[in-house]
């Protein structure tokens, strides 16, 4: 024996609920299939519902009176096991085993989408970092949607990837310059072009911080002066200030390795040559190449060094391998007067150090005005690999250090 | 606030527009003293007499013809089609006269005739008495075609069909007249022809459609906010012409649109809503445009089942609003 359902049956169309008026039957009644069971009322329509089955009603759940839906219970009636049964089971075996297709997870991690394409485009965002929620790993434009409204990707990872064109771009201003007569239009060509793209790159993407320090080389000078006349003449070429600079920079880079690192990607890497990158200006050009290993150098082999290059750079025969390697740099601008100066950071390295004009200057010793000898000495620093602390901690070293040379402790050789 | 039926609201507009303009008037097939045969007319022989609420003979020419002749003398004929399938014999009289009048005599004539007619199937109704009809007439300019999705809007769009000054098809989804319920004011409002609305506000997949199946999107849109997916959805309203600008802004705010029509798929008037969408919101799409529609086959079938498997329904709307949704 079995229970089955009796439904409101649909009675006309556009008809969605019927209500029963009056049931032809009692729960315990035997009926057989076909047999009026019950009168039923819609707004189009009376008629009478048959049974769909032969059995004994067993209950009736709908009250007369009461109106229900279309498919809804009226009674229930309980009937023979026959045939029910078996129908069930072929329908179930018939059913077909659902193929599952699984897509490789990643597959549509490469599907742009116009509007993923559009809104990546606008907003100059790099859709390899984005993970797709969608189907196969896709990007929605939610997705990228999210990502603008959280302010853009993280900076990280992609800065010292090269952007050429990035850079040239920026290059292009757009707003166009009215030429009078008398201007003069220069193309930008070669080096100038070489050295503008260098620029923007580095002030694109190295977020700078600056800090200057007052150094007192008065007998820095005072022994220089004594020694440059004899250095000349046993070596052939002038003793400058700037080989005692740069050795002074040198054993504070060793002690500091921090400041002679670079960013790439996720990571900083702190190199272990101490390579110094010296600017030279030629006319119009500015070339930077590199004293290798200074640490390992004696101030007269720093001098050489300086020499020769600046010879090359003048003679236009640096080759690459003068200019390549440079892990900071160091620039001489106290050459032309200059007395304060904030270096553009030349890309990749993580600082820059400006040596400026020695000054003679009144300053306070012991209560008492002194005539002395003041450098400036302005550094420029990539503020995702360095803190304040740590170049203050570097400068005072420098400082310290160069305030301290004199006749008694310098051996040039 | 009264609830009411889909039929109701419809009976209570036509009456509203008899008292208010005693040119309006109603025939058809049954519409008389049956009060046709889906009760839309019932009560207003009685109320406004044989003069106003014409019972015609079974011949749709001549219940459109005499409607468009007596609408180019100035009157406000409400024509019944008693089903949408029945409409076939008319289509010379409504595309060749109604549609065309205005234009042909220069505007020296117009014909403000509405034409009433229940379509749609699932109502175990088979071939004449379940088909959708309207894609016959959308591409006929001098036509309007409305067809509301509940109560509420189809008696202020059917009020405005009475007041409009050409010829408006007005197609009722017959399953939806005593399926649908909901507050309908009884005071004097009228929506406008021609623009799409809103029925629900959602930012992950936009769905358009119109007549019934925005009711069941609207269920399955239910179900699917429980998941975490949040659905937009615009009803038509107007399906010719359509309210393009609606449209673009409706498919451009999420991207991802899926349109559902219970007609059958090839030249269905979502067709034309795929194109409007494709012209004009390329960059701003994140899916293919998606379609959920009946069968390319003659009619909806007799037999339950195959109903079920023609017929559009809300599971079918919700797998495929899913779908979308995952893309």
């Amino acid at each position: 024996m079995a229970l089955e359902k009796i439904t409101m049956p649909q009675l006309g169309e556009s008809v969605t609920e019927g209500t029963v008026s009056n049931w032809l039957v009692k729960v315990g009644e035997e009926v057989n299939k076909y047999d009026p069971i019950a009168e039923v009322l819609t707004d189009k329509v009376n008629a009478e519902v048959p049974s769909s089955f032969t059995g004994e009603i067993k209950e009736l759940v709908v009250k007369e009176g009461e109106t229900i839906a279309v498919g809804e219970v009226m009674c229930t009636i309980e009937v023979e096991e026959m045939n029910k049964k078996s129908t069930q089971q072929a329908i179930a075996e018939e059913e077909i085993p659902e193929i599952k297709n699984e897509s490789n997870q990643e597959s549509m991690k490469k599907r742009y989408s116009p509007a993923v394409l559009r809104l990546a485009q606008e907003n100059d965002i790099d859709l390899e970092q984005i993970t797709g929620s969608g189907k196969g790993g896709r990007i929605t434009r939610k997705d990228v949607e999210k990502v603008i409204q959280n302010g853009g990707l993280p900076q990280m990872g992609h800065v010292s990837q090269p952007k050429s064109t990035i850079t040239s771009a920026l290059l292009n201003t757009s707003t166009n310059l009215k030429i009078n007569e008398g201007d003069i239009e220069i193309p930008v060509t070669g080096i100038r072009k070489t050295i503008a793209q260098n620029m923007v790159r580095s002030k694109h993407e190295i977020p700078h911080a600056w800090m200057t320090i007052e150094v007192d080389v008065t007998e820095l000078v005072s022994y220089r002066n004594k020694i440059k006349g004899d250095f000349q003449d046993k070596e052939g070429f002038k003793l400058t200030y700037f080989p005692f600079f740069v050795k002074a920079v040198s054993e504070a880079l060793k002690k500091f390795p921090q400041v002679n690192s670079t960013w790439q990607n996720d990571k900083i890497i702190q190199r272990k040559d101490i390579n110094l990158s010296i600017a030279v200006a030629v006319e119009d050009q500015l070339f930077v190449p590199v004293i290798k290993n200074a640490d390992e150098k004696s101030i007269k082999g720093i001098a050489k060094d300086i020499h020769d290059l600046a010879t090359k750079a003048r003679n236009h025969s640096l080759s690459v391998k003068d200019l390549e390697g440079g892990t900071f740099t160091i620039n001489n601008t106290g050459i032309f007067g200059s007395i304060h100066s904030m270096g553009i950071i030349n890309h990749p390295q993580a600082a820059i150090l400006q040596v400026e004009s020695i000054v003679k200057r009144p300053v306070i010793i012991n209560n008492m005005f002194a005539a002395r000898d003041i450098v400036n000495l302005c550094l420029s620093l990539d503020h995702r690999i360095l803190d304040g602390l740590v170049c203050g901690r570097f400068l005072a070293f420098i400082k310290e250090r160069l305030e301290n040379m004199n006749e008694d402790n310098i051996n040039i050789y | 606030m009264p609830i009411m039926s889909y039929i109701q609201a419809i009976t209570l507009a036509l009456r509203e527009e008899m008292l208010r303009d005693d040119k309006v008037f109603i025939l058809g097939e049954d519409v008389g003293k049956k009060g046709g045969v889906f009760r839309a007319t019932d009560g207003l022989y009685d109320e406004f007499g044989e003069y106003r609420v014409l019972d015609t003979p079974l011949a749709e020419s001549a219940i459109a013809g005499v409607g468009i002749g007596a609408a180019m003398y100035g009157m406000r004929p409400v024509a019944e089609m008693q089903f949408a399938d029945f409409i076939l014999p008319a289509v010379n009289q409504i595309i060749s006269e109604a549609a065309k009048t205005r234009y042909r005599s220069n505007n020296d004539w117009s014909v403000p005739i509405t034409i009433r007619a229940p379509y749609g199937g699932g109502v175990h109704g088979a071939l004449y008495h379940s088909q959708s009809v309207e894609a016959i007439f959308a591409n006929q300019p001098g036509l309007k075609i409305v067809m509301p999705s509940g109560p509420y809007d189809a008696k202020g769009l059917l009020k405005a069909a009475i007041r409009d000054n050409d010829p408006v098809l007005f197609f009722e989804h017959k399953r939806a007249y005593r399926l649908l319920k909901e507050e309908v004011p009884d005071d004097d409002y009228v929506l406008p022809i021609g623009k799409a609305d809103i029925k629900r506000e959602g930012t992950d997949i936009t769905v358009i459609t119109y007549g019934l199946c925005v009711h069941f999107a609207l269920q399955a849109a239910e179900k699917l906010a429980e998941e975490g997916i949040s659905t937009h959805i615009l009803d038509l309203r107007t399906v010719y012409p359509l309210d393009k600008e609606s449209i673009i802004k409706a498919a451009s705010k999420t991207g991802k649109v899926l349109l559902i029509t219970e007609d059958n798929l090839e030249g269905s008037i979502i067709g034309e809503v795929a194109a409007i969408i494709a012209e004009n919101c390329l960059f701003d799409l994140d899916a293919p445009i998606m379609r959920l529609a009946g069968p390319d086959v003659p009619a909806m079938p007799y037999a339950p089942t195959m109903e079920k498997y023609f017929m559009v329904n809300p599971d079918k709307c919700e797998k495929a609003m899913r779908e979308l949704a995952e893309f």
